[in-house]
């Protein structure tokens, strides 16, 4: 019988993301409420010093597969030993993040154990020791409640910045162990030749806490730096509408909405962005969002929490000094 | 070279959506249907390589009569022919039962290179093209924005984006590509091109056809199954932000950002 919650943590570089810590607290409630155990499953190089931390979130135990040729993620190598480790100690329940890379590698994963899978989830819930799974459809314009069908491990995807972290709990035990597998690449095909970071370092949208977005009303790639000026100031990530990315002012993995980026930060706040409906979609889960518009028939005032009328070139100066006194 | 395109036909991205009344599917009366925009991308990419290697360029849907028109768009825009697998069996399955029925015909055309869309914008999966890969067993590059073909036509070196960067990796034909935007600028049909389509070859099979079993792809053997699709969340009503001059508007905003929302 399957037994226990794996979470499939995520790292770049030798760091474990948000996401990863996210999912262990999550994955502590679903298992508390089974009566089950939290196993962490940590993939790269030299990353066993990396594993602990995650028991302090809810993982009974970190499984650390250590091979210099997982240092980077490949579809191939992690594929290939995660579908190893799980043939050999049947989950009931696999959560990885719905992040670039783990919405590469669960796809490939549930077709080679021949199960079900579903994507970017934003709720779980346990129903008689089964996953129950809701997710956005159509871009957040409905949510889907899924269910899998007696089929094991049932695998699941949750998105970034939606399930809330536990307090990290210095006190709690956690056995750190190291995962037995085969890795035989010659069987495999693909290979990184270059990694291109993007220049700053910044947050990428779809883990930013704080967004600050452009559109059309921007009026040209120059002015932006009223936007850069505000988000450096809270700790935010410059985001932009299609209109904005499809006139060449801002590079297409900017672009929030039905087809660029799906976000759910803290405070989103979109100046000179009509609200177009594929816009609102991608944007609909923020927690907070403030629109800045001159026009005050523009429909993001209808999601709007707060909602200013006016010249955006002379609200977000004046924002920015305003803030200023405050922080 | 032998490119396939995997088509699928999703609401426009303008459609509003609404839940029908047995609570697990949508009202699809007013739709208008159209080709998944990556799947544009898809297509537009696999034109460019037949343009410079030569070859033919297939597009592959699965789904009801009505994504012959998708198809025939496709063809439109300058591929060879269309297969339509269309069975009653296969309406309600899911992307892997989906991935096994594209994997039957692609079986037969011997492809070197096979395109997808990074995710159909209806049901947001973003799992066909891995899950077909896998069924394959060829290799996979996920949400490409730069495609490049080596002269002799014997490896891609594709860009990945990925969460604050490109990855550059390089990958033997065939191999499964899944486009993201910014790979291309799709071209629309021209009125000649729409003509053509019209004599352009486009099949339709049914899983018999294909030698495959409903039990096996259709909406029984489905792996998920949506329990129940529900509206997002009222969001309670915003506030216009008070003030008499920009400035007074801005720090009314700092104000309930700080104080009331707690965000700043
Ligand atoms: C298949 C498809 C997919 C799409 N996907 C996306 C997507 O993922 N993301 C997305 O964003 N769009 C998407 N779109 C495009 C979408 O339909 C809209 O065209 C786009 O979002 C509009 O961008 P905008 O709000 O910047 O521009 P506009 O609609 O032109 O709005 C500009 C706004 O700026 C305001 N403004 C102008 N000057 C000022 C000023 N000085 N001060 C304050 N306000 C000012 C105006 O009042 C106006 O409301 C998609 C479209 C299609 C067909
Ligand atoms: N029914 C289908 N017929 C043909 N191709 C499909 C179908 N469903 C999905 N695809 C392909 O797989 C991609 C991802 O779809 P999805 O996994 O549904 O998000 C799409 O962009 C298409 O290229």
């Amino acid at each position: 019988m399957a037994q226990g919650i794996w979470i499939i943590a995520e790292q770049r570089e030798g760091e474990l993301r948000k996401i990863s810590f996210e999912l262990v607290s999550e994955g502590r409630r679903l298992a508390d409420k089974m009566g089950q155990s939290v196993t962490a499953i940590l993939l790269g190089s030299h990353i066993k010093g990396k594993a602990a931390v995650l028991g302090k979130y809810g993982a009974d135990k970190v499984i650390v597969a250590d091979d210099e040729r997982l240092a980077t993620y490949t579809t191939d190598a992690y594929v290939s030993v995660l579908s190893q480790l799980t043939r050999a100690s049947e989950p009931a329940i696999i959560l990885l993040s719905a992040t670039v890379q783990g919405k590469d590698m669960s796809g490939r994963l549930a077709a080679r154990l021949g199960v079900g899978m579903a994507q970017d989830c934003v709720a779980f819930s346990i129903e008689n020791s089964n996953l129950i799974a809701r997710r956005p459809i159509y871009a957040g314009k409905a949510y889907a409640t899924v269910t899998f069908e007696e089929s094991w491990p049932q695998i699941a995807t949750g998105r970034p910045n939606v399930f809330e972290l536990n307090e990290p709990d210095d006190s709690r035990p956690v056995e750190v162990i190291g995962a037995e597998f085969n890795l035989d690449d010659s069987q495999f095909k693909t290979k990184i030749i270059e990694s291109i970071q993007e220049a700053g370092g910044k947050v990428d949208l779809t883990e930013a806490e704080r967004i600050v977005s452009g559109g059309r009303g921007m009026k040209g790639p120059e002015n932006y730096v009223i936007l850069e000026e505000l988000a450096d100031l809270i700790g935010a990530t410059v985001g932009a509408s299609r209109s904005a990315v499809d006139a060449g002012w801002r590079p297409h993995s900017d672009q929030v909405g039905q087809t660029g980026k799906v976000v759910s930060p803290n405070l989103y706040i979109a100046c000179g962005i009509s609200g177009a409906i594929q816009h609102l979609a991608g944007m609909g889960t923020s927690k907070y969002t403030v629109a800045v518009n001159k026009d005050p028939d523009a429909p993001i005032f209808q999601k709007a929490d707060y909602g200013v009328v006016g010249d955006l070139f002379e609200v977000v100066p004046a924002l920015i000094e305003e803030i200023k006194k405050i922080l | 070279m032998n490119i396939v395109v995997c088509l699928k036909q999703v609401p426009d991205t303008e459609s509003q959506i609404k839940i029908a009344p047995d609570g697990r599917s949508i009202v699809t009366d007013n739709i208008k249907w159209v080709m998944n925009p990556y799947d544009e991308y898809a297509v537009e990419e696999g034109l460019r390589l037949k343009e410079k290697f030569g070859g033919e360029v297939t597009i592959i849907g699965v789904g009801p009569k009505r994504v012959t028109e998708s198809i025939r768009t496709a063809l439109a825009m300058g591929a060879d022919r269309g297969i339509l697998v269309d069975d009653p069996a296969v309406a309600d399955t899911d992307p892997l039962s989906t991935a096994r029925v594209l994997k039957a015909v692609i079986n037969d055309l011997d492809s070197d290179i096979i395109l997808c869309g990074k995710q159909g914008v209806d049901g947001d999966y973003g799992l066909v093209g891995s899950s077909l890969a896998e069924l394959l067993s060829i290799p996979q590059i996920s949400v490409v924005v730069k495609l490049e073909v080596s002269a002799d036509g014997s490896t891609v070196r594709a860009h990945r984006e990925v969460e604050g960067g490109i990855f550059v990796i390089e990958s033997p034909l065939p191999v499964l590509i899944t486009a993201q935007k910014g790979l291309n600028e799709p071209r629309y049909a021209s009125l000649p091109g729409i003509m053509k389509a019209k004599k352009k070859p486009l099949d339709v099979k049914t899983l018999a056809d294909l030698g495959l079993d409903p039990s096996e792809v259709g909406a029984d053997a489905a792996k998920i199954k949506i329990m129940q699709i529900t509206p997002p969340g009222q969001r309670k009503p915003g506030k216009v932000v008070e003030g008499e001059t920009p400035q007074e508007k801005a720090a009314n905003l700092a104000r309930l950002l700080h104080e009331e929302a707690k965000v700043i």
